[in-house]
């Protein structure tokens, strides 16, 4: 009989309440830091992002901007939103639909003028979804939602 | 014709669940008893009847008729049979009848064979069922309507997303459907035992073995999910946290919470108004996730598509049957006493941390995914991504599993640390020795390090319980706790194996040209154009080298599909004992045809086959702990028949 | 046993805190519902004079389309469609509608077939007084188009003055009506 029954109630309750709001300000003070915002290319050399920091950037790319650098898997590309003008640089595999005048998000981080991407989103796909099919099957959605925001 | 036919068993369904719901409510007053005889009768059908809606929608796409608008728009004479089966589905109308199927399934069941409750809270049960389906018939009937007719006829459907053509994902949502909406089993259970405030271990008796149900189809289907994702999509990652994996993820935490929290509630008659709360929050987060999902909220980029009034329409659902729920919970609670007392150093104290955490981790994912609203309200665009998730997550995961390697092996109600310390030494020592281990191999990373090094341990102290019993007589739930907590800890060492060991390489390779990554060597041998049923790809034929051993040839491929046109890269990938290799071809490099160089992306994973391996253990446990209290039931019956059988005996012979 | 009334309990109003909180996140969803999105980017040759192309005809009956077939001194739509994209036989009726109330409509079929299209007019009618062949998507790359249906209202100089993206619905022919008229400005 080492403590109260009472007591050992209060410590459950207590640890249970500590966890929990231990969870919340954790969460509040993750998604301070960790979200990653949304910029075109005006809102990013308004009020570019620490260096550090992954964003995302929407716009189009420019016609006649794309060129693969010597290596072969390199990209460079500017992505415009018709005011202002970013140069993007991407090692990787292109999605199927990333051609020059398309739609593109890119995933990373802005150092030094360049927007460099870990990650290109191409923008759509050819088959609009009609207003009758727009709930999406869950697939779609997640490949969806892994081109958006 | 079949079209109609399935219309109108769709519409008797749902005046049935009508029925189902007004016959379980006068049931449940003085005068009405009578109606209460009709109840399970009329549960039964009802499920017979919208089971018979589902077959009617099937047979329509399996003969591809295209005067039904759904077929059209989702369907193609020209695709493979497996594959018009699961277009049936694989859309919102035909989901969200599948949805009120296993809904409308699943009552019939319980109606069926549940006797251990009291009556009246069966009602209440069986009446709660049919109010939460009778909204979604509504839903069905009024707002997606998967039976339409369309006219003119088109001479063509218009295919089914190239990305739903692969054999694992055609069942994958209906094994993660079946777990979502078998929570609703549970919902129903909690409302009546709130109603009738009969909440004891015989509820937790009766919901266990449902909530074990639908918990291991969802174990199933997030981890079907999680592999689909992984090689279809091609970016070698295996969980994204997006809103649609967060939306399966939510509901399994909640039912693992529950889950353990009923065996706290049957054994020892304690967390009775929590196991409650979280009966009601299991299914809430399915439906929750679900509305997420379909109501498009989460997913911005076809604006123009996006259809307010279907949102609005589950919203409202939502707000009845979630708010509804936790208004009947505020009002009841209070008078279902919270029970047994229990020392903290005792199984129910492990429980209740283990409870603790996987709410902790819930609230953390819910409040990620719906982060992105709130700021989108305030007119700023974010997004979430694994930065968030994964230390918040982990900071509650890691403590949950040091605790895993103790809780099982205390006793309930108080234990000593003491009586079994040097057992659960083993275990711990494991994990200290574990994190020595990893940073000498170079592990730096915090994650990944503290996963390496709390894996061993759990599967070293999940097998613990086994200690000392004669393995063949330990009692099957046991087993089921035991295979589901290796799990665990298998897929713990598969995640930490991916994160810390992964070798990646993006390279450009003429024909004839080799690379390396990892232990493998990779020549690309030649690219081919290769045509399929409905596809045309370059393919590449890649040969590949473990180490010195003999060469291997393996052919990722980029696929065209006509109908819809669109393209995707589907990888290739070459399974060891240790781990996999997985490689995707991109494009020619200089746009050249026949002179450039074609991208490839390797990666050599380690290990990582164990993360679906234990995630397959995990619903294996779940599986075994089923049919335990399946088993014990029915012997109860048989028992109990035995016993009635030899009473009347008995006094049949009395009598003469 | 312990009697029950001995037992700290947490305090009534804490059984309410599901509900708040769920009640918070309706009223999310809530706002997220009502606010529009606008979210879709637009073509950056909005106020642009199209691209030089010329296209050859896709169906029999039509001729094909150009660049200087657009700047006539009078308004025009250009819409982007292809039989086998499913919101454009939505949006068929609608575009007969507005061709039937004196709107020049030119289209340009995307990755077509012959025989396909021919079907596609012949079942939903053919509101286009001329239809291009794009069998590369390279016009509709040009002019900043991402997908199929959209539509171009053109002025009479041949600059583009307004993308709609997605099908034109029934209810927005007043809008696209508008943009015309705003366009022969």
């Amino acid at each position: 009989m080492a403590i109260k029954a009472k007591h050992q109630r209060l410590v459950l309750v207590g640890v249970a309440v500590v966890a929990l709001i231990g969870a919340a300000l954790l969460a509040i003070w993750g998604l301070r830091n960790q979200a990653s915002y949304f910029y075109v290319p005006t809102d990013i050399l308004a009020k570019p992002p620490e260096a550090d920091r992954g964003v995302r950037l929407g716009g189009m790319v420019a016609r006649g901007s794309m060129k693969t650098a010597e290596d072969g898997v390199t990209v460079n590309f500017v992505v415009t939103d018709g005011k202002a003008s970013v140069p993007v640089r991407f090692a990787g595999i292109r999605p199927a639909l990333f051609v020059e005048g398309s739609g593109v998000v890119a995933e990373g981080r802005f150092q030094n003028g360049t927007f460099v991407a870990d990650n290109l989103l191409a923008k759509h796909d050819e088959k609009y979804v009609p207003r009758e099919m727009q709930h999406m099957t869950a697939e779609q959605a997640r490949q969806t939602v892994a081109e958006t925001q | 014709m079949l079209a109609e036919i399935g219309l109108g068993a769709l519409w008797l369904a749902a005046s049935l669940a009508g029925l189902q719901l007004l016959a379980g409510s006068f049931g449940l007053t003085k005068g009405g008893e009578g109606l209460a005889g009709i109840v399970r009768p009329v549960a039964i059908m009802q499920g017979v009847l919208v089971a018979l809606a589902f077959a009617a929608l099937i047979m329509v796409f399996v003969t591809t008729d295209l005067s039904v608008k759904l077929v059209a728009e989702n369907s193609h004479s020209a695709k493979p049979l497996i594959y018009k089966i699961a277009g049936a589905w694989g859309n919102h109308e035909g989901s969200m009848l599948l949805w009120v199927t296993v809904m409308g399934l699943a009552g019939a069941f319980v109606a069926l064979v549940e006797r251990r409750l009291p009556e009246n809270t069966m009602l209440a049960t069986l009446a709660g069922q049919a109010f939460v389906s009778l909204g979604f018939y509504a839903f069905l009937l009024f707002a997606s309507n998967p039976f339409v007719r369309m006219s003119p006829v088109p001479d063509e459907g218009a295919g089914l997303n190239p990305l739903l053509q692969d054999p694992g994902l055609a069942f994958h949502p209906p094994t993660l459907y079946v777990g979502y909406v078998g929570l609703s089993i549970a919902f129903s259970f909690a409302i009546g035992a709130l109603v009738t405030r009969q909440v004891g271990p015989d509820f937790a008796r009766a919901m266990r073995p449902w909530v074990l149900g639908a918990w291991v189809f969802l174990t199933m289907g997030i981890t079907a999910g999680s592999y689909w994702a992984y090689y279809v999509l091609g970016w070698g990652g295996w969980w994204f946290w997006d809103p649609v994996e967060n939306a399966s993820l939510m509901p399994w935490l909640a039912a693992t919470a529950l889950l353990h929290s009923c065996g706290v509630l049957a054994a020892r008659n304690a967390l009775r108004a929590w196991t409650v709360m979280l009966g009601v929050v299991a299914f809430s987060m399915s439906m929750v996730g679900t509305f997420l999902v379909r109501s498009g909220i989460l997913t911005s980029v076809h604006a123009f598509a996006v259809d307010p009034k279907r949102g609005s329409f589950i919203l409202i659902l939502l707000a009845i049957y979630i708010g509804g729920a936790l208004t009947l919970f505020a009002l009841r609670a209070a008078t279902v006493t919270e029970g047994e007392r229990f020392a903290i150093t005792s199984r129910e104290g492990a429980l209740v941390f283990n409870n603790v955490m996987l709410s902790s981790i819930l609230g953390i994912t819910l409040l990620g995914t719906l982060y992105p609203l709130v700021t989108e309200a305030m007119g700023l665009k974010v997004s979430v991504g694994p930065p968030y998730f994964n230390p918040t997550s982990a900071l509650f995961a890691m403590p949950m599993f040091v605790v895993l390697m103790v809780g099982p092996l205390l006793r309930w109600r108080r234990d000593r640390m003491a009586r079994v310390g040097w057992v659960v030494a083993l275990p711990l020592g494991l994990t200290l020795a574990g994190v020595v281990v990893g940073y000498a191999m170079g592990v730096r990373h915090v994650l990944p390090l503290l996963a390496l090094a709390i894996a061993p341990g759990v599967v070293v102290a999940s097998v613990l319980p086994l200690r000392g019993r004669n393995l063949l007589r330990a009692p099957l739930s046991l087993w089921g706790m035991v295979v589901a907590h290796l799990g665990l800890g298998v897929a713990l060492f598969g995640m930490g194996c991916d994160s810390a060991f992964t070798a990646e390489r993006l390279v450009a390779l003429r024909v004839g040209e080799q690379s390396q990554v990892g232990p493998w060597s990779v020549r690309l041998d030649s690219v081919s154009p290769v045509a399929g049923p409905n596809w045309t790809a370059m393919e590449g034929v890649l040969k590949v080298r473990y180490a010195n051993g003999a060469a291997q040839t393996i052919t990722p491929h980029s696929r065209s599909f006509w109908v819809p046109p669109q393209t995707m890269a589907v990888s290739a990938l070459l399974t060891r004992w240790n781990g996999q290799l997985y490689t995707v071809l991109g494009e020619e490099t200089d746009g050249k045809v026949g002179t450039g160089r074609w991208q490839l992306r390797l990666w050599w994973k380690p290990f990582v086959p164990m993360i679906w391996l234990g995630g397959l253990l995990v619903a294996l446990g779940g599986a075994l702990a089923l049919l335990s209290r399946v088993m014990q039931d029915l012997k109860r019956r048989t028992a109990r028949t035995k016993g009635d059988e030899r009473r009347a005996r008995v006094a049949q012979l009395e009598q003469a | 046993m312990m009697a029950g009334d001995e037992k700290p309990r947490a305090p009534r109003w804490t059984l309410w805190l599901p509900l708040a909180l769920f009640g918070l996140f309706v009223v999310l969803v809530v706002v997220g519902l009502v606010r529009p999105k606008d979210t879709t980017i637009e073509s950056h040759m909005i106020g642009k004079p199209l691209p030089v192309f010329a296209l050859r005809a896709a169906a029999d009956g039509r001729p094909g389309v150009a660049t200087t077939d657009l700047a006539t001194g009078k308004p025009q739509l250009l819409n982007i469609f292809a039989s086998w994209c499913i919101p454009c036989r939505a949006e068929a009726p609608v575009l007969g509608e507005l061709a039937a109330k004196g709107v020049v409509i030119n289209g340009i079929a995307i990755r077509d077939r012959r025989e396909d299209l021919a079907t596609f007019l012949k079942d939903l009618g053919n509101p286009y007084q001329r239809i291009g062949a794009d069998d590369v998507s390279s016009v509709q790359l040009a002019i900043g188009s991402a997908g199929v249906p959209e539509t171009f209202v053109i002025d009479g100089k041949g600059v583009i003055r307004y993308q709609h993206i997605g099908d034109i619905r029934p209810d927005q022919i007043p809008l696209i009506l508008q943009k015309l008229k705003e366009a022969e400005q």
